[in-house]
């Protein structure tokens, strides 16, 4: 939220509206239009996670517990090219390591399905289905990135926690803006003692740093929720740390506009002051708004994947890019022979890219005194 | 205004501010569905008399407005109590707030050292491959989030072991001199300061690239390039001293950053600093040490602050203290 935007070059904006502005221009940069379509995939991907993972979530092979991505074959044999099979894997213990390591069995060849049938799920929450992108037949396994301590599969729950971690940054959203957008609002129409008090209570929010107060806030969940409810508080506690810095800035910016005649014209013509400011007042500040909004997302996938990561976010057996992360941490020291565990890591980081990116092609193009520099 | 009467102001209008902090930080402590003592009775090593008299200190069978005055009357005598691990809850975070300190300040000594010369040379030569370059960079490095970049040194330092991890000291600390003791925490330092420097440079960089770029096109550089003065001259005497005063704002935000942003670090890279501490504390439930945390969080986010107010005065004398 340091960037304020208070000196954004109205004309253009206006003239066409903030949204049509940025759905005309944005396209023309290379770098956004990359990252828009790396996003839609990733969404996309998470979306379809049912259809495009060979397992389900919570699907477990305790006999394989932290194996090794599958390596996928080809054989050459005679001049024809066989399809792409795994190996069987078998679990060994290493006497002189005293350490596990897989095996593959050669005399088991597992040919790779494309379209095959596998557990039964409901697409989207109500498409019942068994259909699988791909899979290899039972008992063998198809690992494309380990499996876990528990044995699940990571590339699959990397796509179903792509689904919590993904949506987390929207749905915050939903809560932070129009909570700061009205209390910033309100502060800075009424200004007085009002605007006083809760500018007071605002910075004694941005006082404490935010990620001891998300801590905080997280330790004091009570245990035993379910997983919805508690994917509905973390998100609703991300939304708590950032509104005051929001409110602040949107009442910076309300000080200004409600001297502007516009504002004095519609209080003339006897507009309730509640409506005013619904109507004309907070409207001026969409182009801030939309920009703030596009670099918060980010924001919020961050927070949640840091908070997940040290266990106080999304909970086990629900995957989310930052618990699963965890799984590396608890390797760290033989993190290099399994760098595949950084994966959701990478994950987190792509994502976060693309977003800041379009983030930033957007604030250039509402406010075209920063695309000149 | 002088300066020993600001600071004095400024100080007393954190006051409010802190009371403020503190009853929200009660309320929310009060909320949690916790018996603050449950770990303590269930450490054998605490005695009853020490339970008991943490419950009378606490008045846990007093309402809770009696409860948070007692709170804070014990707060503004220094007694924070005592942790879950049976320490002094003040002992514990003086000792784990002087190494986030020297984290941070480390941090931000090299941070600025790095990436305020980057930045100006990114404006001066502004579109060529090295600009370029530095804005790969820092877009990657403002992505990156703290604990990917801990992971990956991590992983490279168990690998290579050329530095130690985990920690401030080796185990032989105290049989080294003098001499051999800062070089084992320099050492220890390496590891956590880079991840942070890494991640810090890149809004700084930008920050000091635009800022310098906005500043080159005002008129008195055009007045001082006319009258004939050294590209040089206008550049790093005329142009940078404007340029600067913004970053002095981000260097209070940046601080408030480091507070947030190292306790996912410390984790990682099992670093004995506060934000670890502050994270142990909420997993074990010790609301004594929460609450003491948050508010030191606070203080030292307020000091950032006001620190950065008063350097902006000194960069820029157009700004008075009031």
């Amino acid at each position: 939220m340091v960037t304020a935007l208070q000196t954004i070059e109205k004309a253009e904006v206006l003239k066409t509206g903030a949204f049509a502005l940025i759905s005309k221009k944005l396209w023309l940069s290379k770098p956004a239009y990359i990252s828009a379509i790396v996003l839609t995939i990733l969404y996309l991907s998470a979306g379809f996670a049912d259809f495009l993972a060979p397992y389900s979530m919570n699907f477990a092979d305790p006999d394989l517990a932290n194996a090794p991505p599958s390596k996928i074959h080809l054989m050459i044999d005679k001049g024809y090219i066989s399809g792409p099979f795994v190996y069987r894997m078998e679990r060994l213990f290493d006497v002189d390591t005293y350490k596990q390591v897989y095996s593959e069995k050669k005399y088991a060849r597992l040919p790779v399905k494309l379209f095959t049938k596998g557990e039964v799920y409901r697409l989207f929450g109500f498409i019942p289905s068994d259909l699988h992108l791909f899979g290899v037949d039972v008992p063998g396994r198809i690992f494309l990135l380990g499996s876990d301590i528990n044995g699940r599969d990571n590339f699959s729950r990397l796509l179903f926690g792509a689904q919590k971690s993904l949506t987390i940054g929207f749905l915050g959203l939903l809560i932070m803006f129009p909570v700061g957008i009205l209390y910033g609002g309100i502060a800075g129409f009424c200004g007085g003692l009002v605007d006083n008090i809760m500018m007071r209570v605002a910075e004694a929010i941005m006082s404490i740093p935010g990620f001891y107060l998300l801590i905080a806030l997280a330790a004091i969940l009570p245990a035993g929720m379910n997983s919805t409810e508690r994917f509905a508080l973390i998100t609703v506690i991300l939304s708590f740390i950032g509104w005051a810095g929001l409110a602040r800035v949107i009442r910076g910016m309300v000080l200004t506009i409600k001297q502007q005649e516009f504002v004095e014209a519609a209080r003339a013509v006897g507009q309730s002051e509640w409506k005013n400011m619904i109507r004309h007042v907070l409207p001026q500040t969409t182009s801030f708004v939309i920009v703030a909004a596009t670099l918060q997302v980010p924001n919020f996938i961050l927070s949640e994947s840091g908070l997940s990561f040290i266990g106080l976010g999304i909970q086990q057996p629900d995957a989310s890019w930052g618990n699963m992360l965890k799984a590396a941490l608890d390797n760290a020291n033989d993190l290099y022979n399994q760098p595949w565990l950084l994966a959701p890591g990478l994950l987190i980081f792509l994502t976060i890219l693309c977003f800041n990116t379009l983030g930033d092609v957007c604030r250039d193009i509402l406010d075209p005194k920063s695309s000149t520099v | 205004m002088s300066l020993p009467v600001y600071i004095l102001r400024r100080a007393l209008q954190a006051l409010p501010l802190l009371l403020v902090i503190s009853i929200m930080g009660f309320i929310m402590m009060r909320l949690a569905p916790i018996d603050p003592l449950a770990y303590l009775k269930a450490n054998p090593a605490i005695s009853q008399e020490t339970i008991k008299a943490e419950e009378e200190r606490l008045g846990l069978n007093k309402p809770p407005v009696v409860q948070y005055v007692l709170w804070l009357g014990n707060l503004l005598k220094g007694d924070l109590g005592i942790s879950t691990s049976g320490g002094s809850v003040s002992s514990l975070l003086l000792q784990r707030a002087g190494n986030t300190l020297l984290l941070s300040v480390s941090t931000v000594i090299f941070t600025w050292l790095i990436a305020i010369p980057a930045g100006v040379y990114a404006a001066v030569y502004r579109n060529t491959i090295i600009d370029r370059l530095l804005s790969i960079f820092t877009a990657i490095g403002m992505s990156m989030p703290t604990f990917l970049l801990a992971l990956l040194l991590l992983m490279l330092a168990t690998k290579t072991h050329i530095l130690p991890i985990g920690g401030l000291t080796s185990q032989d600390f105290f049989e080294r001199n003098y001499i051999g003791k800062c070089f084992d925490i320099i050492a220890h330092l390496i590891i956590p300061v880079t991840v942070l420097t890494l991640i810090g440079l890149a809004a700084i960089q930008r920050q000091m690239r635009a800022s310098l770029l906005d500043v080159l096109q005002a008129d008195y550089v055009r007045t001082a390039r006319a009258k004939g003065l050294m590209e040089n001259s206008v550049i790093y005497i005329h142009a940078l001293k404007t340029a600067i005063n913004p970053l002095i704002t981000l260097f209070g935000f940046e601080f408030a950053d480091l507070l947030s942003g190292a306790a996912l670090t410390e984790t990682v890279l099992a670093y004995p600093g506060l934000g670890r501490l502050t994270l142990e504390a909420v997993q074990s439930k010790d609301m004594n040490l929460v609450m003491a945390s948050l508010m030191l969080g606070a203080i030292m986010l307020i000091t950032g602050n006001l620190l950065a107010d008063i350097l902006l005065r000194f960069a820029d004398p157009r700004i008075t203290l009031e």
